[in-house]
């Protein structure tokens, strides 16, 4: 294996991670937005306690896959982010309000109104914020980045705006959006004690994982008029489609352990079902960064920097791995019941 | 034109706006983890009272310094992807390790937050270094990065594109060492001087609460000596300036013509049609001694630069003379806070004192954003020193404007609430009760 492709797979490695622990904290936001019933505050409370001690060193690993994209495939990311400009920006928007929102209910003072303030600002954003971030991984899945890159003449609509507008794209933040809160209700299951809490978001869970295999069946749907390579990748060889048929495995499994209130297995097989629709993805565009035309090879970073991020991967994955195996010890670990206490 | 502006105004109004939060990121665990260790040693319940208090303020601000650092990191592409292109493999390394620095810095500050009660004294202590450490670490590296624009190395230029690219050797450019001390003590000074002059102040408002003396105290113990620092490492970045930027020390200083026995011009205004600076205090001698440590040295005046290569001189050399004199006014308090401390002065009475601390509570941050605005004002019109311009590296995408104005409001709107949260906290502080008194029998 090249170095190039061994930082490649380091930078899904990364984002697979954003997804399965910053995309759960979004998940969370979406949750604490449809919170309904009985119990709507101490849903909410649920959610804001698991969300506290871990979201911020969750939220790194976008930063991370950013910072690879950059130092190592650095025509990459020039190309990416100029015709994704506006849904980018939108992010960007939107992690500034969720993050903020988020610190600030928790510190802003008990008064009601100023919880529900801060409280909607925090759901809204974590709800827009994972569509915008999967229109634009589907955009450049689509190709559609690549090609508006050529043409410089073009109107702005036709620049900046239609490369990530279409059906596909947009189908693919859905997905991206159902995955999340997906995640999101089943890790939630673990997080509170048994009873009707508990009961709350297994319901939630299920129609969630529901919604993910839909919207997943209608990005694949709209791939093969709008996504022509990506449908290729999806479908067009006979390890393809294996790989989609084990996704599928994992999502039934998932559901029926939700089913049968066998939450742990649940959370493993989500985990695994959603890591597996984003491995799919980029197995699907290898060996491009950015399809039709930027292959992996052709963005690489020059060999000297390719080595130094190798190195300094394996050095901070050392002080990484045991730091994180800490974080997620005290607050995540056995004796889950006892309180976190708020600073 | 216009979106050019508007690119350069949205980089900057981030930054600006970035740099106020990730510095007390970097100085407040220090404070911290200082009162949490007098509370082991002494048993005094009120610094364990004074390093929760810190804690809660310091949560709200990092949460605000992770979400604008996120925005900067794509930023950087979004307005600026030709330059990126070019650097990113050259100086993507130290923005690599700040990721790692960032991780640890998160991790930690989580367990510190949440887990008073969750793990050991022991761990807990660690945890607050650990977050100390990482984010003095990743100020470090990013600020590696700017010099690295500041002063360009590690690779070669073959018919405009880098090759021969070595990221060491550009991490170890002639700039970074210089910026890289000031800005670290500029974090500690800054910091500590703020927070010493917000317990200074309450202490004037008649609350001699233990509480509000063990703050400045240590406010001061992080603060003073990095104050008293400043001027000799700000010293040691103005000679790599002037060997390494003439234009931009030609700009700082609004020297005009190249001349040996150079004077320093202290404020003044820089009039470009005329070349004179007019109404400015001069110095004679006084720039060839401190630039080059010998008063008859020759330094490069902007005749030497084409006109189209000069910076805002204006803005330049007034932020220059503003940070200075910040910087002198704190070195001189930080040497005061020094005397009364061998003195063993009760600093609680000493009221003449606490006003001139109140005085520099915000001089620091006028410092910083002064300075950095002397550092990328200065550099311009280039965005990698000598290598390429700005306006050949922002994007193409036109209506700027627009999306600088959203930003713009979101940071505004930010600054309020924060700084209504901030000042409720301070508020609450036990100012208005002597609980604390009572406690301590
Ligand atoms: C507490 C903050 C603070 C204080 C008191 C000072 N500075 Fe400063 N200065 C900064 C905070 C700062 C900064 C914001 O941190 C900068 C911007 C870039 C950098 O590396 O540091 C800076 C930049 C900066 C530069 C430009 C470096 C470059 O562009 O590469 C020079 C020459 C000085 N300073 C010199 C001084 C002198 C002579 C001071 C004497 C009193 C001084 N500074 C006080
Ligand atoms: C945090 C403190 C900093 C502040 C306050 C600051 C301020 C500014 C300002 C005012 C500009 C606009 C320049 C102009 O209009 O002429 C700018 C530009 C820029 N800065 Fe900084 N800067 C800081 C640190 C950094 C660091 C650490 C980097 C690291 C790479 C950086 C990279 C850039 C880039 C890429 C631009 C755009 C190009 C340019 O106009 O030169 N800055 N910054
Ligand atoms: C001199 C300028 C800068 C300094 C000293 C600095 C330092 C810091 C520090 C200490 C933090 C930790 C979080 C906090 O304290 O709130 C932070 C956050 C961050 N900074 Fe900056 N920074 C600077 C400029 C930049 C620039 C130019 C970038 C763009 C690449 C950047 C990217 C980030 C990111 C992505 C975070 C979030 C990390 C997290 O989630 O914990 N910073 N910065």
């Amino acid at each position: 294996m090249s170095s190039a492709l061994f930082l490649a797979g380091t930078l899904v490695v990364a984002l697979n991670a954003y997804v399965v622990l910053g995309g759960a904290d979004f998940g969370g936001g979406v949750w604490d937005l449809l919170a309904r019933g009985p119990r709507k505050e101490a849903q909410r409370q649920l959610i804001a306690q698991a969300i506290g001690p871990v979201w911020e060193a969750n939220h790194v690993w976008l930063i991370l896959a950013i910072v690879l994209l950059f130092t190592c495939f650095p025509a990459a990311f020039a190309r990416i982010v100029v015709p994704l400009n506006l849904p980018l920006t939108g992010v960007l928007i939107g992690i500034v309000l969720r993050g903020s929102a988020f610190a600030f209910r928790g510190y802003g003072g008990d008064r009601d109104a100023v919880q529900r303030r801060w409280g909607r600002v925090f759901a809204v954003a974590s709800l827009v914020t994972p569509l915008l971030l999967g229109t634009a991984l589907g955009a450049v899945a689509s190709g559609a980045v690549g090609a508006a890159a050529a043409g410089t003449a073009a109107s702005f609509g036709v620049r900046y705006v239609r490369p990530w507008l279409a059906p596909f794209p947009l189908s693919v933040g859905v997905v991206t959006l159902a995955c999340f809160a997906f995640l999101a209700a089943t890790y939630l299951t673990l997080e509170g004690p048994a009873g009707a809490l508990r009961d709350d978001f297994r319901r939630r869970a299920i129609a969630s994982g529901i919604a993910v295999a839909a919207a997943a069946l209608a990005a694949l749907v709209t791939a093969a008029p709008s996504a022509p390579l990506m449908w290729h990748g999806l479908i067009g060889s006979w390890w393809a489609v294996s790989f989609q048929l084990l996704t599928g495995v994992t999502a039934i499994v998932a559901l029926a352990a939700l089913v049968r209130r066998r939450y742990a297995l649940a959370r493993l097989a989500a985990i695994v079902q959603v890591s597996l629709v984003l491995w799919g993805w980029a197995w699907s565009q290898y060996p491009y960064v950015v399809p039709p035309d930027l292959t992996i090879a052709a963005a690489a970073a020059p060999a000297a920097t390719q080595q130094l991020v190798i190195a300094a991967l394996v050095l901070g994955a050392l002080v990484l791995v045991p730091s994180l195996f800490y974080l997620f010890r005290v607050f995540k670990g056995s004796d889950r019941l006892s309180t976190i206490s708020h600073p | 034109m216009a979106d050019l502006l508007a690119a350069r105004f949205q980089m900057g109004m981030s930054l600006a706006f970035h740099i106020i939060f990730a510095v007390v990121g970097i100085a407040m665990p220090v404070m911290m983890v200082l009162a949490e260790r007098r509370w082991r040693t002494s048993g005094d319940p009120i610094y364990l009272d004074l390093a929760k208090r810190w804690a809660r303020g310091t949560a709200i601000l990092f949460a605000v310094g992770a979400v604008s650092g996120t925005v900067l990191s794509f930023e950087l592409g979004l307005l600026w992807p030709t330059f990126m292109r070019f650097a990113g493999a050259i100086i993507g390394m130290p923005f690599s390790l700040e990721g790692f620095a960032f991780f640890t810095e998160a991790i930690f500050l989580g367990v510190y937050l949440y887990g008073w009660e969750r793990v050991s004294p022991r761990a807990h202590s660690f945890a607050g270094v650990m977050v100390a450490v990482s984010g003095a670490l990743s100020g470090v590296f990013v600020v590696t990065a700017n010099a690295w624009m500041n002063a360009p190395a590690g690779f070669e230029l073959v018919n405009g594109a880098p090759v021969n690219v070595h990221p060491l050797a550009a991490m170890a450019n002639a700039a970074a060492p210089a910026q890289v001390l000031h800005m670290t003590l500029a974090a500690y000074a800054a910091t500590g001087f703020a927070v010493a002059g917000i317990h200074a102040f309450l202490m004037l408002r008649g609350r001699r609460a233990p509480f509000h003396r063990y703050a400045l105290t240590i406010a001061l113990v992080v603060g003073a000596p990095a104050a008293v620092l400043q001027p000799v490492s700000g010293d040691y970045a103005a000679t790599t300036v002037a060997r390494h930027q003439p234009a931009k020390l030609a700009a700082m200083e609004a020297l005009f013509e190249t001349q040996a026995h150079a004077p320093i011009t202290l404020g003044g205004w820089p009039d470009v049609e005329s070349r004179r600076t007019r109404f400015g205090i001069v110095v004679p001698h006084a720039l060839s001694l401190l630039a080059f440590r010998d008063p008859a040295a020759t330094v490069v005046g902007l005749d030497s630069v084409p006109r189209d290569q000069w910076p805002n001189l204006p803005a330049v050399h007034l932020s220059f003379d503003v940070m200075v004199a910040c910087g002198t006014y704190l070195a001189l308090v930080g040497l005061w806070a020094g005397w009364l401390a061998l003195r063993r002065a009760d600093l609680s009475r000493r009221r003449v004192f606490l006003r001139a601390v109140v005085i520099g509570a915000p001089l620091g941050f006028v410092a910083i954003e002064t300075g950095w605005m002397v550092t990328e004002l200065g550099r311009q019109p280039w965005i990698i020193y000598g290598v390429l311009r700005t306006a050949d590296a922002v994007t193409p995408m036109p209506g700027q404007l627009w999306r600088t104005g959203v930003f713009a409001l979101i940071y505004v709107f930010l600054a309020v609430v924060v700084t209504v949260l901030l000042s409720r906290q301070i508020v609450r502080s036990p100012m208005h009760t002597g609980e604390f008194e009572r406690a301590k029998g």
